[in-house]
């Protein structure tokens, strides 16, 4: 039962990767590409903490903690390219 | 396992993936792009709080460990959900909104692309060597 709702949970965050990809390819806005691309670090982060429950280890969390870390420090740099045109003034 | 952990970790997977799911979705779904700011830095964070607590749950009962890691992640999350939203909202209004669509802010200074910060009261050492 619990295999059976770890895969209903590996589908709804797969089928939500792929809705932020098409608002990534379609975004008519910057700001939109941004929000896209931070929403599917969110996501990654959910698929590999679901894999480590699948797999039974904890060797994922570090993986998913770099990955947090890694996708905020991006999200920021985007946004200051964007609002002043450099990133460490 | 028991069959009533495999019922608490199971409802909180199921309401994890729902959540995520509809975050996603109202990303696609939402008119506006300051509507859709909404769905995902709000309803996401929470379905990645459900994974987390699910994944907290199986290790300790499951497997008899208690980790500590998951709590890290759900800080981390919930505590740059917020800037990453008001990042976003900044970058859509430099270039989307001009200053004089803008409603008053009614404070002493203006919004934050089209005004400078006000000045802040810092005492800087004189130099005295005089170089």
């Amino acid at each position: 039962m619990m295999t059976a709702a770890l895969f209903f949970a590996f589908g709804c965050f797969g089928l939500g990767l792929l809705f932020n990809l098409w608002r990534i390819a379609t975004g008519p806005d910057a700001a939109d590409r941004i929000l896209a691309l931070d929403t599917m670090v969110i996501n990654v982060i959910a698929m590999l903490i679901l894999y480590g429950i699948y797999r039974s280890t904890a060797m994922y969390y570090e993986a998913a903690m770099l990955v947090a870390m890694v996708g905020f420090v991006s999200t920021v740099a985007y946004c200051r390219f964007v609002l002043r045109g450099d990133i460490i003034e | 396992m028991s069959l009533i952990t495999e019922i608490v970790i199971s409802f909180f997977l199921i309401v994890a993936g729902i959540f995520g799911l509809v975050g996603s979705f109202g990303l696609l779904k939402l008119r506006d792009s300051m509507q859709r700011l909404h769905a995902p830095t709000k309803a996401t964070t929470l379905g990645v709080g459900g994974v987390l607590i699910a994944s907290m749950l199986y290790f300790l009962l499951g497997k008899g460990t208690l980790s500590f890691h998951e709590l890290l992640i759900t800080l981390f999350l919930f505590l740059t959900a917020p800037i990453t939203a008001n990042f976003i909202a900044k970058t859509f209004i430099t270039r989307n909104v001009r200053d004089h669509e803008l409603p008053e802010t009614g404070g002493n200074y203006g919004w934050a692309p089209y005004d400078d910060p006000p000045p802040q009261e810092v005492d800087i050492p004189e130099d005295k060597t005089g170089g």
